[in-house]
């Protein structure tokens, strides 16, 4: 970080400025439901996330279900719904992931009565129209296919296979046939069986009042029932290192190189310390993978490394398209750079920076309400609430370099990293053999 | 009984607008609501500018600007910014580059340092530019080259629209000509449009005006005047017979068409031009659009279709000529001449007919939404400012969109949709090479 004899210097930052929270108010509701809100007035918008756990869902029911949720009710069609939320400046769209269902929108401030209004309608009275299930059945169906033709879904696809194995995550792509085979009535099922309230979260941000956008929320959804069942998804299991797994895309003009390694939730005392050890090796543009691999050796474009939390455990992901012709030569960076941080201490400087990093895109993170929303949101889905950012960001600036040092060494060893390579097997399987173990398969259909 | 109109809110941000000596014209935004800022420097070049047989210069030497310049050594922009706790990105459009930061409020005078030593100078070696080339080599394959539907439409478009040069080139550029750059091409293209006299400086969020105001002379102040250069005419007649072109895609599984139509001088002829932003998503903006309900639910000749202006999905940064793009994937087998066939259909039946009661009112909320919460980023409201100033001199114009938008009438979003004629239509089609 020195600078070449300066005759400028660069000026020393201000006085940071205190983490302040934003005014929030929460209450669960007899049905289960909890409800969070946050006020941020900054424009007249409301932001809304509502998710409900969603785990062990057949992939082919749950993504069909995801689709076709805002199809209509017994007394608004689609089309209705489409309009009716557009009136009060909103929309509404529906996710899903493998613990959750969620349910994401923004509209007018003025409208959030309305906005929840509709969003009760659909959560008790979705009755999955036919001819409107088949619609977006072949539209799932087609965009599978679109997903299939692209690099970075397969090599995902392969990596989730590869590192769960026999656990519920390990397919979150269903198969077209399977799609095919969804009946409305088993949506139906599905959702008298899983739209519930209990164990759900709506968050509501925004420039509303808080006391009375919890009072709107109860009104709207306090009448919303299910006494559908949970389902809980099992732990994940370890990574079990072994061969490289090279998916064969033949004709590839770049390798998908992704990088596994274990993981640890917000909740877990080496969270923060893993953190700035993910964030020094490979989670932001001034990591040491970054500039070796980018920037010195010009092998990629956009590489990056990051913790992924789901319920069931966290994992840490490293991902990179490189040049076909420097794929080996790629990788024997990336496992450098692993064994690096693994066994020798980074330089005190190195570690203030990634500390500041981490601290300042906290702030950054809850400074509109799009962002507040989904962070709230997410910590919720861990159990958390707000107040944690800046727990959080107490235990950041405590961090020291032995830390990250102990902490590396356990999650970031390569000998406990899963590789898995989607390329041109013709070109890359026999460089990629000089460094590891190397088992071929042919690209999934 | 019409139904009742949302009220469409504004949001009135303070800007205040001066010019340094040296011709750097600048906007302040403050907003104290939280103790973040967006800095953008805006220069007035991109992909239309770049010379014949530079084809992805403009972009390139974006990249370049990021290598390091008169007081910092590579990789320092970066971990400067980072180490502050802030984020930076660059983007080059077919009319500007823009440079920017998101960062603690504390950091200002540093995001201050960092883009006024770049703005007197980069550091332009062989090295950075062999290594930035291969860079983009890999960005190019990732979004284009190793991906299905790679730059359908933005690339694959104009080329059938336009006859020119500027206007119709590929803006990530081929890698011949990449590879032919020279660091005097860098050197040269800077001089010509990376001078204070063709930039402006935005900043928006938690900052003090007056202190900023000091704070902007101290670092930009010194940088030498130079001034902007002549911005050549880049006009192009509208079409007077329809064009359609198609190509095979070897990684698409699906067929895909995209179709254009030419529209008003976005910057001099806004009162015009703002019926159309309105009118695209009139068409497309949900299941309660027009074309949605036509083409996705009822003849199922879709599974999805989009529409906006601009290549780049830009309407209120880009100038003249741009067009309305509609852009929809079609299921296996799909027809495009029946989807063309159709869409003309539905434009007709617009422009005779009018709209339904509540249709417009509803897709003017809808768009007062997309806007505000763009704005509620700051660096969303220092990058349009900037642009708005760039192209006209108007930053606070932003805060003013919504309620331009809710302002256009059925009249005038029927009056457009009745220039969407096929003899003006460009069109490209996407043949699956890919099937399964």
């Amino acid at each position: 970080m020195s600078v070449i004899t300066p005759h400028r210097q660069l000026p020393p930052l201000g006085p940071t400025r205190r983490l302040k929270l934003p005014r929030q108010a929460e209450r669960t509701l007899g049905n289960g439901l909890t409800v969070i809100v946050v006020r941020r007035p900054a424009v007249p918008l409301v932001e809304l996330r509502l998710w409900m756990p969603f785990g062990r869902v057949h992939p082919a029911r749950g993504h069909l279900l995801t689709q076709t949720l805002l199809s209509g009710t017994e007394t608004m069609s689609s089309v209705q719904i489409a309009a009716e939320l557009q009136k009060i400046g909103g929309g509404l769209s529906a996710g899903l992931d493998p613990d959750r269902l969620m349910l994401s929108g923004t509209g007018l401030a003025t409208g959030l009565d309305r906005m929840l209004e509709i969003l009760a309608e659909i959560l008790t009275g979705a009755n999955y129209p036919s001819a409107w299930v088949g619609i977006e059945r072949d539209r799932l169906v087609d965009g599978i296919e679109v997903a299939r033709s692209q690099p970075a879904h397969l090599a995902r696809t392969a990596l989730l296979r590869r590192i769960f194995g026999g656990h519920p995550y390990a397919v979150q792509t269903p198969e077209p046939e399977q799609v095919r085979a969804v009946r409305p009535a088993a949506l139906r099922s599905l959702h008298a069986q899983r739209v519930h309230p209990a164990g759900a979260v709506l968050v509501l941000v925004g420039d509303l009042r808080p006391e009375r956008a919890l009072d709107a929320a109860e009104k709207a959804l306090g009448g919303w029932a299910g006494a559908g069942r949970a389902a809980d998804v099992p732990p994940i299991p370890p990574l079990e290192p072994g061969p490289l797994l090279l998916v064969d895309r033949p004709g590839s003009v770049q390798s998908s190189m992704r990088v596994a390694l274990p993981g640890a939730p917000r909740t877990h005392p080496d969270h923060a310390a893993l953190q700035l050890a993910n964030l020094l090796f490979g989670g932001y543009f001034s990591s040491r993978w970054v500039e070796n691999i980018r920037e010195d050796k010009g092998y990629t474009y956009g590489p990056h490394s990051l913790i992924e939390h789901s319920v069931a455990g966290s994992v840490l992901v490293a991902a990179a398209e490189v040049a076909t012709e420097v794929t080996a030569p790629a990788l024997l960076e990336t496992i450098y750079e692993l064994g690096r941080i693994a066994t020798v201490p980074p330089a005190v400087d190195e570690l203030e920076q990634a500390r500041q990093y981490a601290l300042g895109t906290l702030q950054l993170g809850i400074s509109t309400q799009a962002g507040l929303a989904s962070l709230v949101s997410a910590y919720a889905g861990n159990g958390l609430r707000l107040d944690y950012l800046a727990e959080h960001a107490a235990r950041l600036a405590k961090v020291g370099v032995d830390d990250v040092t102990e902490v590396a060494a356990r999650y970031l060893a390569p000998s406990r990293a899963v590789t898995v390579v989607l390329g041109d097997a013709e070109r890359i399987a026999g460089s990629l053999a000089t460094l590891a173990p190397v088992e071929t398969v042919p690209v999934p259909c | 009984m019409p139904t009742r109109r949302a009220r469409i809110p504004a949001t009135r941000y303070p800007v205040e607008r001066f010019t340094l000596d040296n011709g750097l014209r600048v906007v302040l935004t403050p907003d104290r609501s939280a103790p973040v800022i967006g800095v953008a420097v805006v220069y007035d070049v991109g992909i239309r500018s770049e010379p014949e047989g530079r084809t992805g210069f403009a972009h390139l030497f974006e990249h370049l600007m990021f290598q390091g310049s008169e007081n910092l050594e590579k990789l320092a922009h970066f971990r400067y910014v980072q180490g502050a706790g802030g984020t930076f990105n660059g983007s080059t459009h077919l009319d500007y580059t823009d440079y920017f930061e998101t960062l603690p409020s504390n950091a200002l005078e540093r995001a201050l340092f960092l883009e006024a030593d770049r703005m007197r100078g980069p550091r332009l070696t062989e090295e950075n530019l062999r290594n930035q080339v291969d860079v983009v080599k890999e960005e190019i394959r990732v979004n284009v080259l190793n991906r299905p539907y790679g730059g359908f439409p933005w690339l694959t478009l104009p080329p059938v629209m336009f006859d020119t040069f500027p206007n119709e080139h590929d803006g990530y550029g081929s890698f011949d000509d990449l590879e032919s750059a020279t660091v005097a091409d860098a050197a040269d293209f800077f001089r010509r449009y990376y001078a204070s006299g063709n930039a402006v400086l935005a900043i928006s969020g938690d900052i003090d005006t007056a202190e900023a105001v000091t704070l902007i002379e101290r670092h930009f102040g010194d940088v030498p005047a130079r001034p902007a250069p002549d911005r050549p005419d880049f006009a192009e007649p509208d079409l007077t017979a329809e064009r359609r072109t198609a190509y095979t895609d070897q990684l698409a599984p699906l067929p895909a068409l995209a179709t254009a139509w030419r529209v008003p001088d976005p910057v001099d002829d806004f009162a015009a031009y703002l019926p159309y932003v309105v009118l695209a998503e009139v068409l497309t903006d949900g299941d309660a659009s027009r074309l949605v309900g036509r083409l996705v639910h009822r003849d199922r000749t879709v599974t999805s279709i989009g529409g906006y202006l601009g290549f780049m999905g830009d309407p209120f940064d880009v100038r003249d000529p741009t067009a309305l793009v509609l852009q929809a994937h079609l299921p296996p087998g799909g027809d495009a001449d029946k989807v063309l066939r159709t869409l003309d259909e539905e434009l007709d039946r617009l422009a005779q007919d009018g709209l339904a009661d509540g249709e417009l009112a509803r897709t003017q909320a809808r768009m007062a939404t997309h806007l505000l919460r763009e704005t509620d980023a700051v660096l969303g409201r220092a990058l349009r400012m900037a642009v708005l100033e760039q192209q006209r001199g108007e930053p606070g114009l932003l805060g003013e969109l919504p309620s331009l938008i809710g302002a256009v009438t059925d009249e005038q979003v029927r009056a457009a949709a009745a220039t969407l004629r096929p003899e003006r239509r460009a069109s490209i089609e996407v043949i699956p090479g890919g099937a399964r």
